[in-house]
């Protein structure tokens, strides 16, 4: 199916942006236009049915239930990916709620409209919105229609904690409280102001009267949605800050975890598939003969984009897969190569003029501080594809009956894999029932619907449930790819060496307001510009999104400029930095762990980078030894100020995998395509970052902001990759414009 | 018919002996814990035990279990559920994130313990080479492992 690409990426990613909103008419230049909606009331008698089915239990509004044993259960409108998300969002409604948190349970939230939330709306559509009181209901229903009707319940962006969980966790653990003190007020005749909860209980200290939560629990559930249900200050927290151990921990260390692959069904089947090595091709024609007659095989599937063999076993679809040679269409995509990639990028560069090309931002004006600048600093950097590489490769189990659906999957947006589903199948999305598992990896590769579309076409053909599970090289070969890129500057200094023009083009695939390009530094003139190169592959987003190049792209030059001044890394960053308090804290400390200036063996070397990006302020320092063939990362200091870290652990492991999966980019990342197709195809030739290669990891976190906070999954990987470039400059005068460094010769 | 030993139950399967292992622990003994991740020996997710030495069971056929003991994720912690003493240090250490990876690298760090009860950072490091993790809890699983050996005290505020 050869329209498949198109129809996947170009619509869905407008979707989450602010770009699309805008063009959707309801914000227009940052005033908002008020929709006709109302917040809804209580809708736990809609709700019950799928969240509070067991015996005794009691919803009292739409994220938390309490059953006769006095169990609280937060319900989470998120997904498990190895970000701890689970036990953070419970944190925060457990927290306001004053429950006893060994008996706080966690349920993830149907994949049904009516657990989008109005919350996760505003915070991917409208960021740091700030609206008088008075508008509050209105906007709320606004962004709850809008939610809706695009599907959002998705985990991605940081913004879990930083959204969810300060708009709608904290809120529905304020409220659930105040509702039972109500409750429990009526029932003990005694005026609300008297009581208080403690532990799961409600207590009312003048007559030392106690009794736990549900007892009031019916009760609780008739009483009217708090307006504004009082929130705690942070003096007053009891859960949040803490490193409370993860709730999904236990399970994932004996084997009983479910992630989707271990979906299980009565009379289940398994399909593997082969799809065209490039990217819109169509099966042509394909020889069958040995694979039909294969043991367990039952089907053998032309899809026209893949084949798929449906067998008894997994294995043995595999194998009569492997013996299938199949002859592809010829697509314009087939004559693109790796080196005529960049070279496309280069001649777009070369020809943009003055005025080509989406001014992402500007300033004052750049050509004229340019021209008289005492220094001028060039610059041009090149990044590759990248693949994901989740260690769970992609799969999809469905099984299609009667005019419905059933999908087991792990996807970080349940409702879209929901839409997809159905769309694919041509029926109501309520004839789809989506069932969601833990993620083996998400990284941003499961907010996209290929896996599901593709099993559900499958599972359209069998009169059985399918799995269909990805070899590693399918997972491979026919990702949706971080983008690769050229970037290059022009930077001015003055006679001081500071920075006063700052031009930057670079070619981009992606929608950059996830990753304003703008520099956080001051610098008086400034025009920062993307021109579009397509090409045939399909691209995503990846961990951290445009920043993951960005990031590298802006701290390398700012190190080339700090260079050009004569002046260190650290102290050219501070004075670009000046004024800004919260900036400069985080850029000081992660100096001071590192003891920056600070004398360091022969061939090692010291580099710093700094990116706030997803909410979060974050500068690492990278310690590299280059005396052997190649860098050897040994250490890397962490200073971030996420506003407040809920969870101090959690965030910090979310610090220590984001090093890792940057420094798997930084040493060997790269996605090569040859006539049309990617080369690289397991972790022979796509290598990931192992045990030996890992250096140590010192977090220091700064709770800059209680008001305001910020994401933990993405923010420590941007700064990653040019703190060690410019470590690795700071060491032997190299600098490293193109990633990943096994391609660079240290000889 | 096959018959094996799998975490010291008999288990007849029906399956062709080249079958790798993983696909019969996962599909036909429904025993989950067990991963699959790269179908080439290359990433550890889906590590065993045969007779206590490490195996990627994705490389290796059902039939080279004859007459050999099988052990899984499933089959370490004690019958009422206690954590071995790897799986209790991987809790205390709040190793996991995802968690796909973590049934190989604890079939790993166990076997590592059982041969060498106090391994040095580089032997941990050597021993654990083969076991990927995408979400890099490497920091944490040097810490566990030291943990489960006694030579570390250091653990995290839960």
């Amino acid at each position: 199916m050869a329209d498949t690409k198109t129809s996947e990426t170009a619509p869905k990613k407008g979707k989450w942006t602010r770009r699309a909103f805008i063009g959707a008419g309801v914000v227009a230049g940052g005033a908002l236009v008020i929709g006709v909606a109302v917040r809804p009331g209580n809708p736990i008698d809609r709700l019950s049915p799928m969240v509070a089915k067991g015996k005794g239990e009691q919803l009292i509004n739409a994220w938390v239930k309490v059953d006769a044993d006095n169990i609280v259960t937060a319900i989470i409108p998120h997904v498990e990916m190895g970000q701890g998300v689970f036990t953070s969002l419970a944190q925060m409604l457990a927290d306001e709620l004053d429950a006893d948190w060994s008996k706080v349970r966690i349920l993830e939230a149907p994949a049904d409209a009516k657990y989008v939330s109005h919350d996760i709306g505003r915070e991917f559509l409208a960021p740091n919105l700030e609206v008088p009181a008075i508008l509050e209901p209105t906007v709320g229903g606004t962004f709850l229609q809008l939610a809706t009707a695009m599907n959002l319940q998705i985990t991605g962006g940081s913004f879990s904690v930083r959204g969810t969980g300060q708009r709608a966790m904290r809120v529905a653990g304020a409220a659930a409280k105040e509702m039972l003190i109500a409750a429990a007020a009526e029932e003990w005749n005694v005026p609300a102001g008297e009581l208080r909860a403690e532990n799961s209980m409600i207590l009312h200290d003048k007559s030392s009267k106690s009794a736990p939560f549900a007892d009031f629990a019916a009760a609780a559930a008739d009483q009217g949605l708090p307006n504004k249900p009082k929130l705690k200050s942070p003096k007053d927290y009891k859960l949040m800050g803490k490193a409370m151990a993860r709730h999904d921990i236990p399970e994932k260390s004996n084997g009983t975890a479910l992630f989707g692959i271990d979906a299980d069904l009565p009379g289940m089947k398994y399909a593997a598939v082969k799809a065209a090595p490039v990217v819109g091709a169509t099966i042509e024609s394909m020889n069958v003969d040995t694979a039909k007659s294969m043991p367990g095989v039952l089907q053998i599937l032309n899809m026209g984009d893949f084949v798929a063999v449906v067998a008894d076993g997994y294995w043995q679809a595999q194998q009569a897969l492997g013996t299938i040679d199949a002859k592809y269409s010829k697509t314009e995509g087939d004559t693109l190569n790796q080196d005529a990639l960049f070279a496309r990028y280069a001649t777009v560069l070369d020809e943009a003029g003055d005025d080509d090309g989406d001014i992402e931002t500007e300033k004052g004006d750049v050509t004229e501080a340019f021209a008289g600048a005492a220094t001028k600093v060039e610059a041009e950097y090149k990044v590759p594809f990248l693949a994901h590489a989740t260690m769970e490769p992609m799969n999809c189990t469905a099984w299609v009956r009667d005019g419905k659906c059933d999908v087991w999957s792990g996807h970080q947006a349940p409702l879209m894999a929901r839409k997809a589903a159905a769309d694919t199948l041509g029926i109501d999305t309520d004839a789809v029932t989506y069932h969601n598992a833990y993620l083996g990896g998400g990284f941003g590769r499961r907010s996209e619907n290929d896996a599901i579309i593709m099993a559900t076409r499958i599972a359209k053909a069998v009169p059985y449930p399918v799995k269909m599970i990805w070899s590693r090289e399918e997972d491979t070969m026919h990702d949706h790819y971080r983008p690769s890129a050229t970037s290059r500057f022009q930077a001015g200094l003055d006679k001081d060496g500071k920075a006063v023009s700052w031009s930057n083009i670079h070619t981009h695939l992606f929608d950059p307001q996830e990753a304003p390009t703008v520099p956080y530094y001051n610098i008086a003139n400034h025009k920062i510009r993307k021109i579009d190169v397509p090409t045939h592959l399909r691209f995503g987003p990846w961990r951290s999104v445009d920043h993951s190049q960005h990031g590298y792209f802006i701290e390398s030059f700012v190190d080339e400029l700090a260079h050009a001044a004569g002046k260190d890394g650290y102290a050219y960053r501070r004075e670009l930095l000046a004024g800004s308090k919260r900036h400069l804290a985080v850029l000081d400390k992660a100096a001071e762990m590192a003891g920056w200036g600070k004398p360091l063996p022969e061939g090692h070397g010291r580099g710093i980078a700094f990116v706030p990006s997803f909410g979060t302020i974050v500068a690492e320092v990278a310690e590299v030894d280059m005396t052997g063939a190649k860098p050897k990362v040994k250490k890397i200091y962490v200073a971030a100020d996420p506003g407040f870290a809920v969870n101090p652990d959690g965030f910090a492991a979310q610090m220590e995998s984001s090093i890792a999966y940057g420094l798997t980019a930084t040493l060997y990342g790269e996605i090569s395509v040859k006539d049309g197709a990617v080369q690289q195809s397991n972790f022979h030739d796509y290598p990931i970052l192992r045990i030996n290669e890992m250096p140590e990891v010192e977090v220091g976190i700064i709770n800059g902001d209680h008001k305001r906070l910020g994401g933990a999954g993405e923010p420590g990987l941007p700064p990653l990759a040019p703190a060690v470039t410019n470590a690795i400059f700071a060491a032997t005068g190299k600098r490293v414009r193109e990633l990943p460094l096994s391609k660079v010769d240290f000889a | 018919m096959i018959t094996l030993n799998v975490n010291g139950e008999a288990k007849d399967v029906d399956v062709d002996p080249a079958t790798p292992i993983l696909w019969v622990v996962r599909e036909n003994l429904k025993m989950t814990g067990t991963k699959f991740g790269c179908g080439v020996a290359l990433c550890g997710a889906c590590t065993v035990h045969l007779d206590g030495k490490p195996v990627r069971s994705c490389s290796t056929p059902v039939s080279e279990a004859d007459g050999k003991a099988i052990t899984t994720i499933e089959g370490l912690a004690e019958e009422d559920g206690t954590f071995s003493k790897v799986q209790q240090a991987w809790v205390d250490q709040q190793v996991a994130q995802c968690g796909y990876c973590q049934s190989g690298q604890i079939m790993s760090a166990t076997a590592l313990l059982k041969n060498n009860p106090n391994p040095t950072d580089e032997q941990i490091d050597a021993a654990m080479a083969g076991n990927i993790c995408r979400c890099g809890t490497y920091v944490r699983i040097r810490k566990a492992i030291k943990t489960a050996a006694g030579t570390s005290s250091e653990t995290q505020e839960a």
